[in-house]
C-alpha cells in the first residue's frame, strides 16, 4: 500500500522576466518521504521549493497539497485565503533562518500556532517548550535570536516550522549559511526528524545527507530533472552525465 | 530680573507656563494625526498602483517644498474662508465659524510632520529584512498579521531616530502659531517682552524651556529606542 499523497507539483514553469528559470518540474511527495533535491546554484532549485508554498508564484503549471489545488488566475493566486491556508499546512525553514529578531526563542516558535491556528496561548507554550526541547535548545527560550549561535538558530527555525504540525516542512539550503563545525548539530535534528516520519523536501548540499537519510533524490540541471530516483542506486551508479558530474565533485 | 518671572500679578511666569501648556498641547495633538498621514502616505508611495504613488510622492514633495509658515497661513485663512462658504451655503443668515487657531496649527503642523514621516518611514520599510515577511507568509499570517506583528514593530525600530528628530522639529515649529495669535509659549514671550521692554530676560526664559522640553524628549526617546532595540545585537 502507498502511502497517502501528501504534496503534488505538475509541470511547474517559472521565468524571471525572459529568463524561464523552471522548465517543468513534476513532484510528488507522501507521507514519510524524505526527498532530497540537488543542484549546481542557478539550477532552479530554491525557486522550485519556494514555488510549492507560493512564496514565488509558478508562471504555469499545478500545485496540490493536502488535497487542495492551488488555483491561479493570471499568474496570481486566485484567494490569499486558500495560500494562507495551504501554506499553514507546509512547514518552511529557510537558509537565513529568518526568526524574527524582535521576539525571544519561545515567543517565535508561539507565533504561529497562536495568531494563525488560534491554539491557547498556555497550550501554545507547552507545545513549544516541549519542540525546544527536542531540538535541544530548552534553556534558550527567553533568548533573543541575536543571542544564538546560527545553528541553534536554525534548530529554533525547525521547532517553529513544527510548532504547526505542518503535514510537510521545506527545508530551503538549511544549513548553507552555517559555519562548518555548526551543520552537525542541524542535521542531526533533521536526522531524528526523518527517523521519526516527518514529511521533508530538502534543497541542500549535503552529499552525505541526501545519501544516508533521503528516500528519494532529484537532480535538478538548467532547471529540468535531470535524474531522480533511490539514494542508493543514484549514488553508486548515476545514469546522466549531469549527475555523475555533479558528484564527482563532492568526492 | 527674577521678579519679572515670578507668578501672580507682578510677574509674567503663569503666562508663559499657560503658553507652555498650549505648545504641548500644540505637539501633543499634531503628533499621533501627523503619524496617521506618515503611515498612509508612506503606504501611498509604496503602493503597487503608479497611480497612488503618484499622489503619495506628490503629497511628499508638495508638503516639503513649502515654508512651514506659508502652510499655516494657508491652512488658516484658506480653510477658514472655506468653511466661511459652506456655512453661507447652508444658511445664509449665519455668522461666519470660527476658525480656531489652535485647529489650524493642528491641522498644518501635522501636514508637514506627515510628509516628513512619511519618508523615514518608507525608509524604514524598505530596510526590514524580507526574509522577515516570508517567515510570516510561510506559517500562513495573513497580510494584516504580518503588518501587525512583524512589519510595525520592526519598522519601528528602524524609524525612531528619524521620528525622534521629527518630534523635536515640531515642538520648536509649533513657536510659528504665535503669528496666528494662538497664545503658545512664543506669543507669551512676545507679549511679555513688549510690556516689560525686557527682551533678554524673557527670550532666555523661553530658550531654556524650549531647550528642556528637548532634553526631556530626548530622554524619553532614549528609553523607547532601548525598548525598541530589544534582541538586536549591539556593534
Amino acid at each position: 500500500m502507498t502511502a497517502p499523497l501528501i504534496l503534488s507539483a505538475r509541470d511547474i514553469h517559472k521565468s524571471f522576466g525572459s529568463v524561464e528559470v523552471l522548465k517543468g518540474i513534476s513532484l510528488d511527495a507522501r507521507k514519510h518521504d524524505v526527498i532530497s533535491i540537488l543542484g549546481a546554484s542557478g539550477s532552479g532549485k530554491s525557486t522550485f521549493l519556494r514555488c510549492l508554498n507560493m512564496l514565488e508564484t509558478p508562471t504555469s503549471g499545478s500545485v496540490t497539497v493536502h488535497g487542495e489545488e492551488i488555483v491561479l488566475r493570471n499568474g496570481r493566486p486566485q484567494s490569499m485565503r486558500q495560500i494562507e491556508r495551504v501554506r499553514s499546512h507546509l512547514g518552511m525553514v529557510f537558509q537565513q533562518f529568518n526568526l524574527w529578531t524582535h521576539r525571544t526563542v519561545i515567543e517565535n516558535v508561539m507565533e504561529g500556532p497562536v495568531l494563525v491556528k488560534r491554539v491557547p496561548r498556555r497550550e501554545a507554550r507547552e507545545r513549544a517548550e516541549a519542540l525546544l526541547a527536542r531540538v535541544g535548545l530548552a534553556n534558550r527560550m527567553d533568548m533573543y535570536p541575536s543571542q544564538l549561535s546560527g545553528g541553534q538558530q536554525q534548530r529554533v527555525a525547525i521547532a517553529r516550522a513544527l510548532a504547526m504540525e505542518p503535514d510537510a516542512i521545506l527545508f530551503d539550503e538549511p544549513t548553507s549559511a552555517l559555519d562548518p563545525e555548526l551543520v552537525g548539530e542541524v542535521l542531526k535534528v533533521m536526522r531524528a526528524l526523518a527517523e521519526e516520519g516527518t514529511t521533508m523536501i530538502v534543497v541542500t548540499h549535503e552529499m552525505a545527507f541526501a545519501r544516508d537519510v533521503s528516500s528519494r533524490v532529484v537532480f535538478l540541471h538548467q532547471g529540468r530533472v535531470a535524474e531522480e530516483g533511490s539514494p542508493d542506486e543514484m549514488f553508486r551508479a548515476p545514469r546522466s552525465a549531469e549527475f555523475q558530474r555533479f558528484i564527482a565533485n563532492f568526492r | 530680573m527674577f521678579e519679572a518671572l515670578s507668578f501672580g500679578d507682578a510677574g509674567w511666569g503663569d503666562e508663559l507656563l499657560y503658553g507652555l501648556a498650549v505648545t504641548i498641547r500644540l505637539a501633543l495633538t499634531a503628533l499621533p494625526v501627523g503619524l496617521a498621514i506618515g503611515f498612509v502616505v508612506a503606504g501611498l508611495s509604496m503602493a503597487r498602483s503608479p497611480l497612488l504613488r503618484m499622489l503619495g510622492v506628490g503629497y511628499t514633495t508638495l508638503m516639503r517644498g513649502l515654508p512651514e509658515i506659508l502652510t499655516l497661513f494657508v491652512v488658516y485663512n484658506g480653510v477658514g474662508l472655506l468653511l466661511g462658504r459652506i456655512a453661507l451655503w447652508y444658511d445664509p443668515a449665519a455668522a461666519p465659524p470660527a476658525f480656531s487657531p489652535f485647529v489650524a496649527g493642528v491641522v498644518a503642523l501635522s501636514l508637514v510632520f506627515g510628509a516628513f514621516a512619511a519618508e523615514v518611514l518608507r525608509g524604514a520599510f524598505a530596510a526590514l529584512d524580507r526574509g522577515q515577511v516570508e517567515a510570516g507568509q510561510s506559517v500562513g499570517m495573513t497580510r494584516g498579521m504580518i503588518f501587525r506583528r512583524i512589519q510595525v514593530p520592526q519598522v519601528w525600530r528602524f524609524a525612531l531616530p528619524g521620528l525622534g528628530n521629527l518630534w523635536i522639529n515640531l515642538l520648536k515649529d509649533t513657536s510659528l502659531v504665535s503669528v496666528i495669535a494662538l497664545d503658545d509659549l512664543m506669543r507669551m514671550t512676545k507679549v511679555a517682552v513688549g510690556v516689560t521692554k525686557q527682551p533678554f530676560t524673557f527670550y532666555l526664559a523661553a530658550c531654556l524651556i524650549y531647550w528642556a522640553l528637548c532634553v526631556l524628549s530626548e530622554l524619553v526617546l532614549a528609553r523607547l529606542e532601548a525598548r525598541a532595540n530589544r534582541g538586536v545585537r549591539r556593534v
